[in-house]
């Protein structure tokens, strides 16, 4: 090894450190900040490290250098500089499909690695062409897979694309990937010419299969896929590890692959599915049947009466629905919360696990607004209290308040925990109109007795109420 | 460093650790976390663009380059995107015990 073998290899050390203790900070919301800032320093570190290896090219490569340098500071520059402002300037509500395809772009990088790696011909171990060939395979589906799971949740594919047998065509194109993947590693190890053909046709056949997969899933099982495609990325950064043999990328990789999982399994657990089931049960398909649903009357009121009546109640629950982060409201509720908070109103906030549209969305989107956190109350903490709170305000939640998810056996959402909004003394829901939620279920909680709809605008409802309380004063 | 002083052997030691790091790391996160999490751990597998970096440098032909480039361009997009966007999320998060007076000097920094 060269000194300069050792320098990278030291400076990966250094930046895996940085990345586990960093993963460790964000665990908490105290040191969070500080645990990234110390992930980016690692990152920086090792980035500009790695242009260490120019002083260390065969002769072979000598000639390309310059060209490759350039097109490698090029590269850095505009793919930074782009992500860079696109992650400063999204909107918040817009942050899940933003992640979704940053988390795209790491699988296509992993699966280029893979494709280089294989175009080279200097390799002929039947495992190390192995794990390649499985790295481009996870890294592509990941790109083409978070690609469509973007364009979902972005609005530009509207609807999950489903036709008769798509299952098992998405099986076979699976098995012909894996069976072209196959043949790209024998061809290689033989070093017959129709390796390069066999490459990229395995490529193809992995970037199709992505888009497969992920085209019949419905929009709101959409944060999982990303979570569970974030797990992928993860597993092909680590493998494409060992094919470059960088323990950095491996550990690094491998962490967010266990990580990301982990957060996937979480996920699916807080909506009650396996995450076989969201890839494979094209949730939704039969919602249009449940259109019969409750009967009965939705009682409706102003939001000044429905205001006056948290005015002089002595505790009140809200929660918070992507409705609300959607008419961009969370300013004027905590406005609302605030001059609650002043009147001697004792206010929480409770947030479903899916509330928003994946695990804690909400959460920044109330912490957006400057709700502090520890008004905020996760639902197992604060499920009990319900019994013994005096309003519920619901704004633009729907499904997780949804009682028939305890109850109603034929509802698609049966089994999913709940919020238990209904027991509480009064519920007011401010909604848009009388249609169904996310999933196309109808809510029966709208019907109960002590349910009393305030229709209209989140923002507009919020600001009727703010003007209501500012007219009763706060004595 | 050569391919050959790593053993598949070592290799699996090393992801077996690092998976249960993972793991263990993540599993006592609170769920008002879980976005800036998912976040932040896409950001750091961003560091594949030094994988990508380092076939780029050593490209010797213009189809390794191109596949080379398009690899930094997309690992540099992730990295940079993963980072500036869960530092934005993890910024907001407040507790109510600050002074309102600092509360807005953290707003304006």
């Amino acid at each position: 090894m060269t000194a300069v073998d050792y320098v990278i290899g030291l400076s990966g050390l250094v930046a895996s450190g940085l990345f586990i203790y960093g993963l460790k900070g964000m665990s908490s919301p105290v040191t969070a900040v500080r645990g990234i800032v110390i992930a980016g320093w690692g990152m920086a570190f090792v980035v500009a490290v790695a242009f260490l290896q120019a002083f260390n090219v065969s002769d072979e490569v000598l000639p390309h250098l310059p060209v490759n340098l350039g097109l490698a500071v090029v590269a850095l520059l505009l793919g930074g500089a782009w992500a860079g402002w696109k992650g400063r300037t999204v909107a918040m509500t817009a942050m899940p499909q933003m992640v979704a395809l940053f988390n795209g772009m790491g699988g296509g990088s992993a699966a280029a690695i893979s494709a280089v790696a294989l175009l080279r011909h200097n390799e002929t171990d039947a495992l190390h062409l192995g794990v390649t060939v499985l790295g481009g395979l996870i890294g592509s589906i990941s790109l083409t897979g978070s690609l469509i799971a973007w364009a979902k949740l972005d609005g530009r594919l509207k609807n999950p694309m489903r036709f008769k047998g798509q299952q098992i065509f998405n099986l076979l194109v699976f098995l012909g990937t894996v069976v072209l993947g196959g043949m790209a590693v024998v061809t290689q190890m033989q070093g017959a010419p129709e390796a390069g053909l066999f490459s990229l046709l395995f490529f193809l056949g992995a970037l199709f299969f992505g888009l497969c997969m992920t085209v019949p899933i419905g929009g709101a099982d959409m944060p999982v896929v990303i979570s569970l495609y974030n797990a992928f990325t993860g597993l092909a950064v680590g493998l494409e590890g060992y094919v470059m043999a960088d323990p950095a990328l491996m550990i690094a990789g491998m962490v967010v692959g266990s990580a990301g999982t982990l957060l996937t399994m979480l996920m699916a657990k807080a909506m009650n599915r396996s995450i076989a089931n969201v890839l494979f049960s094209n949730f939704g398909a039969s919602s249009g049947e449940a259109a019969g649903g409750p009967q009965g009357k939705m009682k409706s009121t102003d939001p000044a009466d429905a205001a006056s009546t948290m005015r002089y109640a002595s505790s009140v629950i809200i929660i918070p629905g992507y409705g609300l982060a959607v008419a961009q409201a969370q300013q004027k509720l905590y406005e609302m919360v605030k001059m609650l908070q002043t009147a001697g109103v004792d206010v929480k906030f409770a947030i479903h696990p899916v509330a928003g549209r994946m695990p804690g969305h909400m959460n920044v989107l109330l912490a957006e607004a400057g709700v502090p956190y520890d008004m905020i109350y996760d639902m197992d903490d604060i499920n009990d209290s319900f019994k013994t709170t005096d309003v519920a305000l619901v704004i633009g939640a729907n499904d997780v308040v949804n009682p028939s998810a305890r109850t109603d056996k034929s509802s698609p959402i049966y089994g999913m925990p709940i919020l238990n909004a209904d027991q509480a003394k009064q519920v007011f829901v401010i909604k848009r109109g009388q249609g169904t939620g996310y999933s196309g279920v109808q809510n029966p909680l709208f019907f109960l007795p002590n349910t009393t709809m305030v229709f209209g605008d989140a923002q507009a409802v919020l600001g009727k109420m703010v003007e209501a309380l500012k007219a009763l004063g706060t004595n | 460093m050569p391919v050959t002083s790593m053993t598949f052997i070592i290799a699996l030691y090393i992801f077996m650790l690092a998976a249960f790091t993972g793991y263990v790391v993540i599993s006592r996160v609170p769920s008002i976390l879980h976005t800036p999490l998912m976040s932040g751990s896409n950001f750091i597998h961003g560091i594949v663009v030094v994988g990508a970096l380092s076939v780029l440098l050593s490209a010797t032909n213009i189809p390794e380059q191109v596949i080379g480039f398009i690899g930094v361009l997309f690992g540099a997009g992730n990295v940079m995107g993963g980072y500036v966007v869960t530092d934005r999320m993890l910024a907001m998060f407040k507790p109510s015990t600050q002074k309102p007076a600092q509360k807005a000097q953290d707003g304006k920094a």
